[in-house]
């Protein structure tokens, strides 16, 4: 089992006049930097840095980070950056990135390079995710949404080919073209970094992502669908030829732990109660419905379970009737949000791994309206309670993570590590 | 004015590496409307009109449904040599032609290439140039309701808005005009609908008739837009029409077709 800690590194700015659930909702494209404290803005950065250290000190396997554009929503504009601060300050954890908005870099020769001086600089630690990104993502770095698949796809064949075949090479792409291929560093892992796809919506990503052995991220979706979902990521797999199993699905979820059921109550109500966020179910603001459906960003007709879902969330037609703005009190209910003290929430997420199985979860808290304080209280709890006792179950209930399991070929890779030095000594 | 019914036929034949469907009626000389980013709006009085005197040819644009995309076509200029192709096989040769929004931008793309393609030529609100006040307007920022709302200076006083966008659009009508946004996005993301070097190459229109026709309420394409397609046709006429948005064509198609019949006469 594979544990991450995640949060979306919100701007929490008390005065914004949109923050919390009864704020001004948040409508895409219309919240103007002008508001935007810049004091503020350092304080939020270095916290969530000091999050991520500390995660690490607990005990999580991975960091994971991720990237929004022009959005209160999360910090991470440049999500690079704060990964190769991460790379320097962290010695243990993996630097998980979900993932680089691939289709958006209109030179992914620069990605190549920024990615691996990351898995330089960290000995190895770099987990390199690639999404397709949202609406916004398109608008705010003017990137072609019908072309977002194609894009995605030839860049990703171009970063690959530039991290493992010596250079120079050229590359005569419909989108990308280069003459002189050839940059001056390479990854330290061979033969590159482990490369990850989460996603909520695209069948034709999850397929992608099953037939070229990649492991598939669900992120914050709800259960059944979930489950659904990576059954087509099996099914997928088998038609090409492998067995896939925990270690190629992940799961991500709202888990907060704290020191009393009333602590935990209250505080994980602030999920809810910060910045609005697409993403956050019950505080997810006004959507843009031209924005979730920008042209040909996503295939009209080729979709998952989890699709109706996610784009009703996020103010998409055709979705499922009161699926926007579901309540605090409903997703505790369906395993969406878990809180309450370390009993409490162990007993949880053993439910949650018993029905979708994954061999990757991460934890996403230190949302919406919590503060530092509340975050380190969480993270200390799981590091003394929540981490050791899923790793037991993990165990038990026989779910292996990608550094476990090969995802690629099944390979057992726990007995081939302890033979080979490791990457810190 | 009369309303006669048209007889139109709808036909697909391959043309130029595709098979085209293209919608034609009337009789006369033939005159070719290049339609905008919408795609296809339906039958609309000024078409109905035309074809009393002209035999209309209205092609659908590859892409844009039901003519099929070509992989090959990223831009408007690519789209404008795939025509020239076209209408070589289509034998429509010095046409006099109609471009509308996406469709007039497209013309004129031609027409740089090859001004003897048109016998006469009108741009109506045409994307294409960048205009030197105010922008284009964004349609891939709001619904194509919207969008098409935002074409008229009165919707709600033109008598065929709600032909072209009813309250609650049909599935098929809402699935084409998701189609035709896609092409459109595909051709004019960036730079937003215009090329920048177009200014510069309109001079070779010298010797081709150029009417261009604005609303000038237009908050689609800016009028500045036309002022600058008028400044770089040398001999271009510019009309432009009050109270009138986006599509003259529909908001006032009555002083529309006066201008083109004269024009075209």
């Amino acid at each position: 089992m594979f544990i991450g800690y995640f949060t979306e590194r919100p701007y929490q700015d008390q005065r914004s006049g949109y923050f919390g659930a009864t704020g001004k909702p948040i409508m895409d494209l219309t919240v103007s930097n002008e508001i935007y404290d810049a004091k503020l803005g350092a304080e939020l950065y270095n916290r969530y840095l000091d999050e991520k250290m500390y995660a690490e000190e607990m005990g999580f396997d991975g960091l994971m980070l991720n990237e929004h554009h022009g959005t209160p929503f999360c910090m991470g504009g440049a999500m690079n950056v704060e990964a190769s601060i991460l790379a320097r300050m962290t010695n243990r954890a993996k630097i998980v990135l979900l993932g680089n908005i691939l289709p958006i870099w209109d030179d992914p020769l620069w990605l190549v390079e920024q990615l691996s001086m990351i898995d330089m600089i960290s000995r190895g630690r770099l987990v390199s995710g690639w999404v397709r990104g949202t609406g916004r993502e398109s608008v705010a770095h003017n990137s072609p949404p019908p072309y977002n698949w194609e894009r995605f796809q030839e860049a990703h064949e171009f970063v690959v080919k530039a991290w493992t075949t010596p250079g120079p090479f050229r590359w005569e792409g419909k989108h990308f073209q280069y003459r002189h291929v050839n940059p001056w560093v390479r990854p330290y892992q061979e033969p590159h970094p482990p490369i990850w796809l989460p996603g909520v919506v695209s069948r034709d990503s999850l397929m992608w992502a099953a037939e070229k052995r990649i492991p598939y991220i669900m992120l914050a979706t709800e259960m059944e669908p979930t489950k659904l979902a990576f059954q087509l990521y099996h099914d997928t797999a088998a038609e090409h030829g492998y067995e896939s199993g925990p270690q190629n699905i992940g799961y991500l979820w709202k888990v907060h732990v704290d020191e009393t059921e009333e602590l935990a109550e209250e505080t994980a109500r602030k999920y809810v109660q910060g910045p609005s966020n697409p993403f956050l179910a019950g505080n997810e603001g006004t959507v843009n419905p031209a924005l979730v459906n920008l042209p040909g960003l996503t295939s009209r007709t080729r979709v998952l379970p989890t699709q109706a879902v996610a784009t009703a969330a996020r103010g998409g037609t055709g979705g499922v009737a009161g699926v926007l703005g579901r309540p605090y009190e409903q997703q505790i209910e369906d395993y969406t949000i878990i809180t309450g003290t370390p009993d409490t929430v162990i007993k949880r997420i053993r439910h949650v791994l018993e029905y979708i199985r994954p061999g990757s979860i991460f934890f996403w808290d230190g949302d919406g309206a919590m503060t530092h304080d509340d975050a380190m209280r969480s993270l200390r709890l799981m590091g003394q309670e929540v981490i050791p006792a899923v790793k037991e179950i993990a165990k038990e209930l026989e779910l292996p993570g990608p550094f476990e399991v090969d995802p690629a070929t099944g390979k057992d890779l726990t007995k081939e590590e302890a033979a080979a030095p490791t990457a810190d000594d | 004015m009369t309303s006669l019914s048209v007889a139109w036929t709808e036909e697909t034949r391959p043309v130029a590496g595709v098979d085209l469907h293209l919608r034609r009626g009337g009789s006369g000389e033939p005159l070719l409307i290049l339609n905008d980013e919408f795609g296809h709006l339906g039958s609309l009085r000024y078409q109905e009109e035309l074809a009393q005197n002209y035999t209309v040819y209205i092609p659908s644009h590859p892409g844009f449904g039901p003519t099929p995309r070509l992989d090959w076509i990223m831009n408007v200029r690519d789209l404008a040599g795939w025509y020239l192709m076209a209408l070589e096989e289509l034998g429509l040769n010095s046409v006099n032609a109609i471009g509308l929004s996406m469709g007039g931008w497209l013309a004129a793309e031609m027409a740089t290439m090859d001004p003897g393609q048109f016998k006469k030529l009108a741009l109506v609100g045409a994307m294409g140039v960048l205009p030197p006040e105010g922008f284009i307007f964004d349609m891939f920022l709001s619904v194509p309701a919207v969008c098409i709302t935002s074409c008229f200076h009165d919707p709600e006083g033109t008598a065929e808005f709600r032909e072209i966008c009813p309250e609650l659009a049909a599935p098929e009508q809402a699935q084409a005009w998701e189609i035709a946004r896609e092409e459109a996005c595909r051709l004019g993301w960036r730079p937003y609908m215009y090329y920048p070097g177009m200014p510069n190459l309109l001079g070779r229109l010298k010797d081709l008739p150029t009417m261009i026709v604005w609303g000038r309420e237009d908050e689609f394409v800016p009028l500045s837009a036309g002022q600058v397609y008028h400044d770089s046709i040398p001999g271009s006429r510019l009309e432009v029409l009050d109270n009138c948005g986006h599509m003259p064509h529909v908001e006032k198609a009555e002083e529309f077709l006066g201008l083109v019949r004269q024009f075209f006469a």
